[in-house]
Protein backbone atom coordinates (compact mmCIF):
# COMPACT_ATOMS: atom_id res chain seq x y z
CA UNK A 1 0.00 0.00 0.00
CA UNK A 2 1.30 3.51 -0.84
CA UNK A 3 2.45 5.32 2.25
CA UNK A 4 0.73 8.29 1.27
CA UNK A 5 -2.79 7.20 1.91
CA UNK A 6 -2.39 6.52 5.87
CA UNK A 7 -0.47 9.79 6.15
CA UNK A 8 -2.89 12.39 4.60
CA UNK A 9 -5.93 10.63 5.76
CA UNK A 10 -3.80 11.44 9.54
CA UNK A 11 -3.28 14.19 8.65
CA UNK A 12 -7.02 15.61 7.68
CA UNK A 13 -8.17 13.43 10.63
CA UNK A 14 -6.07 16.01 13.00
CA UNK A 15 -7.47 19.08 11.19
CA UNK A 16 -10.54 18.00 11.33
CA UNK A 17 -10.45 17.33 14.86
CA UNK A 18 -7.81 20.99 15.22
CA UNK A 19 -11.35 22.48 13.45
CA UNK A 20 -13.49 21.33 16.09
CA UNK A 21 -11.35 21.94 19.47
CA UNK A 22 -11.21 25.59 18.03
CA UNK A 23 -15.41 25.61 16.81
CA UNK A 24 -17.48 23.66 19.47
CA UNK A 25 -18.88 25.60 22.19
CA UNK A 26 -19.79 22.99 24.30
CA UNK A 27 -17.21 21.65 26.95
CA UNK A 28 -18.06 17.41 25.97
CA UNK A 29 -17.75 18.28 22.38
CA UNK A 30 -14.13 19.81 22.57
CA UNK A 31 -13.17 16.67 23.99
CA UNK A 32 -14.37 13.92 21.01
CA UNK A 33 -12.09 16.65 19.01
CA UNK A 34 -9.38 15.65 21.26
CA UNK A 35 -9.88 12.02 20.72
CA UNK A 36 -10.29 12.49 16.61
CA UNK A 37 -6.68 14.10 16.86
CA UNK A 38 -5.26 11.39 19.15
CA UNK A 39 -6.90 8.72 16.48
CA UNK A 40 -5.24 10.75 13.85
CA UNK A 41 -1.94 10.33 15.63
CA UNK A 42 -2.62 6.55 16.48
CA UNK A 43 -3.04 5.82 12.80
CA UNK A 44 -0.13 7.41 12.12
CA UNK A 45 2.13 5.47 14.23
CA UNK A 46 0.19 2.30 13.07
CA UNK A 47 1.05 3.04 9.92
CA UNK A 48 4.79 3.93 9.88
CA UNK A 49 5.42 0.91 12.51
CA UNK A 50 4.03 -1.18 9.42
CA UNK A 51 6.28 0.69 6.86
CA UNK A 52 9.64 0.63 9.17
CA UNK A 53 8.69 -3.33 10.42
CA UNK A 54 10.23 -2.12 13.70
CA UNK A 55 11.31 -5.42 15.54
CA UNK A 56 10.44 -3.55 18.73
CA UNK A 57 7.18 -3.02 17.32
CA UNK A 58 7.24 0.42 19.18
CA UNK A 59 4.62 2.32 16.76
CA UNK A 60 2.56 -0.21 18.27
CA UNK A 61 3.18 -0.44 22.12
CA UNK A 62 3.41 3.81 22.00
CA UNK A 63 -0.47 3.22 20.24
CA UNK A 64 -1.73 0.92 22.93
CA UNK A 65 -0.42 3.69 25.59
CA UNK A 66 -1.76 6.66 23.38
CA UNK A 67 -4.78 4.27 23.59
CA UNK A 68 -4.71 4.24 27.80
CA UNK A 69 -3.66 8.23 28.16
CA UNK A 70 -7.01 9.41 25.98
CA UNK A 71 -9.28 6.61 28.34
CA UNK A 72 -7.65 8.38 31.00
CA UNK A 73 -8.01 11.85 30.11
CA UNK A 74 -11.34 11.89 28.98
CA UNK A 75 -12.41 10.07 32.05
CA UNK A 76 -10.74 12.88 34.21
CA UNK A 77 -11.67 15.51 31.34
CA UNK A 78 -15.80 14.62 32.10
CA UNK A 79 -15.23 14.57 35.47
CA UNK A 80 -14.36 18.31 35.71
CA UNK A 81 -16.71 19.11 33.20
CA UNK A 82 -19.37 17.94 35.19
CA UNK A 83 -17.71 19.39 38.19
CA UNK A 84 -18.03 23.31 36.61
CA UNK A 85 -21.59 22.32 35.17
CA UNK A 86 -22.77 21.36 39.20
CA UNK A 87 -20.99 24.14 39.88
CA UNK A 88 -22.12 27.07 37.61
CA UNK A 89 -24.94 25.38 35.60
CA UNK A 90 -23.25 25.27 32.21
CA UNK A 91 -20.61 23.29 30.20
CA UNK A 92 -20.38 26.21 27.93
CA UNK A 93 -16.17 26.89 27.36
CA UNK A 94 -16.89 30.51 26.00
CA UNK A 95 -19.10 31.56 29.46
CA UNK A 96 -16.51 29.97 32.00
CA UNK A 97 -14.10 32.70 31.95
CA UNK A 98 -12.93 32.82 35.24
CA UNK A 99 -11.33 29.69 37.30
CA UNK A 100 -12.23 31.29 40.90
CA UNK A 101 -13.89 28.56 42.54
CA UNK A 102 -17.15 30.10 44.69
CA UNK A 103 -15.91 34.08 44.57
CA UNK A 104 -17.91 35.42 41.82
CA UNK A 105 -19.87 38.29 42.42
CA UNK A 106 -23.47 38.03 42.76
CA UNK A 107 -25.00 39.84 40.10
CA UNK A 108 -23.04 37.20 37.47
CA UNK A 109 -24.16 34.39 38.73
CA UNK A 110 -27.82 35.34 38.96
CA UNK A 111 -27.27 37.12 35.36
CA UNK A 112 -26.18 33.62 34.32
CA UNK A 113 -29.26 31.94 35.77
CA UNK A 114 -31.35 34.75 34.23
CA UNK A 115 -29.98 33.88 31.20
CA UNK A 116 -30.36 30.29 31.58
CA UNK A 117 -34.24 31.13 32.72
CA UNK A 118 -34.55 32.80 29.32
CA UNK A 119 -33.56 30.07 27.43
CA UNK A 120 -35.32 27.18 28.94
CA UNK A 121 -39.10 29.51 28.52
CA UNK A 122 -37.84 29.61 24.54
CA UNK A 123 -37.26 26.53 23.85
CA UNK B 1 -2.30 2.12 -23.93
CA UNK B 2 1.42 2.64 -23.50
CA UNK B 3 1.00 4.38 -19.91
CA UNK B 4 -1.49 1.44 -19.32
CA UNK B 5 0.75 -1.14 -20.23
CA UNK B 6 3.59 0.05 -18.31
CA UNK B 7 1.88 0.90 -15.27
CA UNK B 8 0.12 -2.67 -14.86
CA UNK B 9 3.92 -3.85 -15.38
CA UNK B 10 5.28 -1.91 -12.31
CA UNK B 11 4.39 -3.57 -9.08
CA UNK B 12 3.88 0.09 -7.83
CA UNK B 13 1.63 2.77 -8.96
CA UNK B 14 -1.18 5.37 -8.93
CA UNK B 15 -2.99 4.00 -11.82
CA UNK B 16 -2.57 0.84 -10.75
CA UNK B 17 -3.82 0.71 -6.96
CA UNK B 18 -4.50 -2.76 -5.22
CA UNK B 19 -7.98 -4.33 -3.55
CA UNK B 20 -6.45 -3.00 -0.36
CA UNK B 21 -5.80 0.33 -1.38
CA UNK B 22 -9.18 1.30 -2.76
CA UNK B 23 -10.68 -0.66 -0.08
CA UNK B 24 -8.64 1.48 2.41
CA UNK B 25 -9.15 5.15 0.23
CA UNK B 26 -13.28 4.06 0.32
CA UNK B 27 -13.29 3.69 4.16
CA UNK B 28 -11.08 6.62 4.83
CA UNK B 29 -13.56 8.91 2.82
CA UNK B 30 -16.07 7.59 5.26
CA UNK B 31 -14.43 8.00 8.39
CA UNK B 32 -13.60 11.81 7.33
CA UNK B 33 -17.05 12.21 6.40
CA UNK B 34 -18.00 10.88 9.94
CA UNK B 35 -15.23 12.96 11.33
CA UNK B 36 -16.84 16.53 9.39
CA UNK B 37 -20.59 15.93 10.74
CA UNK B 38 -18.81 14.95 14.34
CA UNK B 39 -17.63 18.07 14.37
CA UNK B 40 -20.06 20.26 13.02
CA UNK B 41 -23.32 19.16 13.39
CA UNK B 42 -25.75 20.96 15.57
CA UNK B 43 -27.39 17.85 17.89
CA UNK B 44 -24.91 16.94 20.31
CA UNK B 45 -26.16 13.32 20.74
CA UNK B 46 -25.83 12.81 16.80
CA UNK B 47 -22.38 14.29 17.13
CA UNK B 48 -21.21 11.30 19.94
CA UNK B 49 -23.08 9.07 17.50
CA UNK B 50 -21.00 9.69 14.50
CA UNK B 51 -18.00 10.02 16.77
CA UNK B 52 -18.67 5.90 16.91
CA UNK B 53 -18.68 5.62 13.12
CA UNK B 54 -15.35 7.54 12.75
CA UNK B 55 -13.56 5.10 15.51
CA UNK B 56 -14.68 2.26 13.87
CA UNK B 57 -14.02 3.22 10.23
CA UNK B 58 -10.38 3.64 11.87
CA UNK B 59 -10.54 0.39 13.39
CA UNK B 60 -11.28 -1.41 9.89
CA UNK B 61 -7.78 0.83 8.60
CA UNK B 62 -6.05 -0.87 11.25
CA UNK B 63 -7.44 -3.86 10.08
CA UNK B 64 -6.20 -3.25 6.80
CA UNK B 65 -2.49 -2.12 7.31
CA UNK B 66 -2.66 -5.70 9.09
CA UNK B 67 -2.54 -4.62 12.85
CA UNK B 68 -4.72 -7.16 14.16
CA UNK B 69 -4.48 -6.03 17.70
CA UNK B 70 -4.35 -2.77 17.77
CA UNK B 71 -8.03 -2.87 15.54
CA UNK B 72 -9.65 -4.73 18.31
CA UNK B 73 -8.70 -2.84 21.36
CA UNK B 74 -9.92 0.68 19.13
CA UNK B 75 -12.83 -1.34 19.09
CA UNK B 76 -13.03 -2.17 22.23
CA UNK B 77 -11.76 0.99 24.12
CA UNK B 78 -12.94 3.55 21.77
CA UNK B 79 -16.09 2.55 20.25
CA UNK B 80 -16.81 0.41 23.75
CA UNK B 81 -15.87 2.96 26.80
CA UNK B 82 -15.12 6.46 25.17
CA UNK B 83 -18.02 6.56 23.20
CA UNK B 84 -20.52 5.49 26.43
CA UNK B 85 -18.49 8.20 28.22
CA UNK B 86 -18.84 10.89 26.46
CA UNK B 87 -22.78 9.55 25.79
CA UNK B 88 -22.86 9.86 29.92
CA UNK B 89 -21.34 13.17 30.15
CA UNK B 90 -23.42 14.70 27.30
CA UNK B 91 -26.96 13.40 29.29
CA UNK B 92 -25.07 14.51 32.58
CA UNK B 93 -24.57 17.88 31.58
CA UNK B 94 -28.28 18.42 30.28
CA UNK B 95 -27.52 18.00 26.88
CA UNK B 96 -31.10 19.27 24.57
CA UNK B 97 -31.89 16.32 22.73
CA UNK B 98 -33.17 18.25 19.18
CA UNK B 99 -30.86 20.62 17.49
CA UNK B 100 -28.53 23.37 19.46
CA UNK B 101 -28.04 26.18 18.27
CA UNK B 102 -25.77 27.61 19.85
CA UNK B 103 -22.94 24.44 19.58
CA UNK B 104 -20.21 26.67 18.10
CA UNK B 105 -18.80 29.34 19.08
CA UNK B 106 -17.96 32.95 17.39
CA UNK B 107 -14.61 31.80 16.54
CA UNK B 108 -15.87 29.38 13.64
CA UNK B 109 -14.31 31.53 10.56
CA UNK B 110 -11.06 31.45 12.18
CA UNK B 111 -11.08 28.18 13.58
CA UNK B 112 -11.96 27.33 9.92
CA UNK B 113 -8.97 28.72 8.50
CA UNK B 114 -6.77 27.88 11.04
CA UNK B 115 -7.78 24.13 10.30
CA UNK B 116 -7.60 24.48 6.04
CA UNK B 117 -4.05 26.35 6.45
CA UNK B 118 -3.22 23.52 9.10
CA UNK B 119 -4.24 20.90 6.53
CA UNK B 120 -2.92 22.15 3.49
CA UNK B 121 0.69 22.66 5.05
CA UNK B 122 0.75 19.24 5.94
CA UNK B 123 -0.52 17.40 3.23
CA UNK B 124 1.48 19.14 0.88
CA UNK B 125 4.29 18.29 3.46
CA UNK B 126 3.38 14.42 3.39
CA UNK B 127 2.84 13.76 0.28
CA UNK B 128 6.12 15.49 -0.74
CA UNK B 129 8.20 13.25 1.81
CA UNK B 130 6.18 9.93 0.81
CA UNK B 131 6.12 10.05 -2.76
CA UNK B 132 7.64 7.02 -3.91
CA UNK B 133 6.89 4.93 -0.20
CA UNK B 134 5.34 2.25 -0.22
CA UNK B 135 4.47 -0.29 2.83
CA UNK B 136 5.06 -4.14 2.16
CA UNK B 137 1.70 -5.78 3.85
CA UNK B 138 2.76 -8.97 2.43
CA UNK B 139 3.05 -10.56 6.10
CA UNK B 140 1.21 -9.89 8.79
CA UNK B 141 2.85 -7.14 11.15
CA UNK B 142 0.59 -6.64 14.26
CA UNK B 143 -0.27 -9.92 15.20
CA UNK B 144 -1.57 -10.48 19.06
CA UNK B 145 1.06 -12.58 19.37
CA UNK B 146 4.06 -10.26 18.33
CA UNK B 147 2.36 -7.62 19.97
CA UNK B 148 1.90 -9.62 23.47
CA UNK B 149 5.61 -10.69 23.17
CA UNK B 150 6.92 -7.35 22.27
CA UNK B 151 4.54 -5.02 24.87
CA UNK B 152 5.79 -7.86 28.13
CA UNK B 153 9.28 -7.98 27.11
CA UNK B 154 10.58 -4.66 25.90
CA UNK B 155 7.71 -2.42 27.10
CA UNK B 156 7.29 -3.42 30.78
CA UNK B 157 8.37 -0.38 32.73
CA UNK B 158 6.34 2.11 30.44
CA UNK B 159 3.50 -0.70 30.76
CA UNK B 160 3.24 -0.71 34.82
CA UNK B 161 3.45 3.16 34.76
CA UNK B 162 0.70 2.75 32.69
CA UNK B 163 -1.43 1.03 35.07
CA UNK B 164 -0.46 3.65 37.90
CA UNK B 165 -1.49 6.51 35.66
CA UNK B 166 -4.77 4.59 34.86
CA UNK B 167 -5.08 4.57 38.96
CA UNK B 168 -4.09 7.61 39.74
CA UNK B 169 -6.86 8.84 37.24
CA UNK B 170 -9.31 6.82 38.32
CA UNK B 171 -9.11 7.73 42.04
CA UNK B 172 -9.12 11.66 40.68
CA UNK B 173 -12.39 10.66 39.21
CA UNK B 174 -14.02 9.56 41.65
CA UNK B 175 -12.67 12.52 44.03
CA UNK B 176 -13.92 15.06 41.23
CA UNK B 177 -17.21 13.83 40.97
CA UNK B 178 -18.29 12.52 44.30
CA UNK B 179 -21.07 14.92 45.30
CA UNK B 180 -20.76 15.35 48.59
CA UNK B 181 -17.05 16.40 48.90
CA UNK B 182 -18.69 20.02 47.99
CA UNK B 183 -21.03 19.70 50.75
CA UNK B 184 -18.13 19.39 53.17
CA UNK B 185 -15.88 21.70 52.10
CA UNK B 186 -18.83 24.42 52.81
CA UNK B 187 -20.04 23.52 56.01
CA UNK B 188 -15.47 23.90 56.90
CA UNK B 189 -15.75 26.86 55.33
Amino acid sequence: MHLVFPAVLAALLFCVGLYGVLARRNAVLMLMSVELMLNAVNLNLVAFDVWLRDALHAGQALTLFTITVAAAEIGLGLAIVLLIFRHRGTADIDRVGRLADGDETAGDGGEQQARDDEKKAVR
Amino acid sequence: MNLAVTALDSTHGFLSPSGVEIVFVLVGLGVLGAALLTVTTKQLVHAALWLVVALGGLAVEYLLLTAEFIAWVQVLIYVGAVVVLVLFGLMLTRAPIGASPDADSGNRPLAFGVALAAAATLVTLVVDAFRSTWIDLGTVAGSTKANGVTLFRYWVLPFEALSVLLLAALVGAIVLSRRNANARDEKER
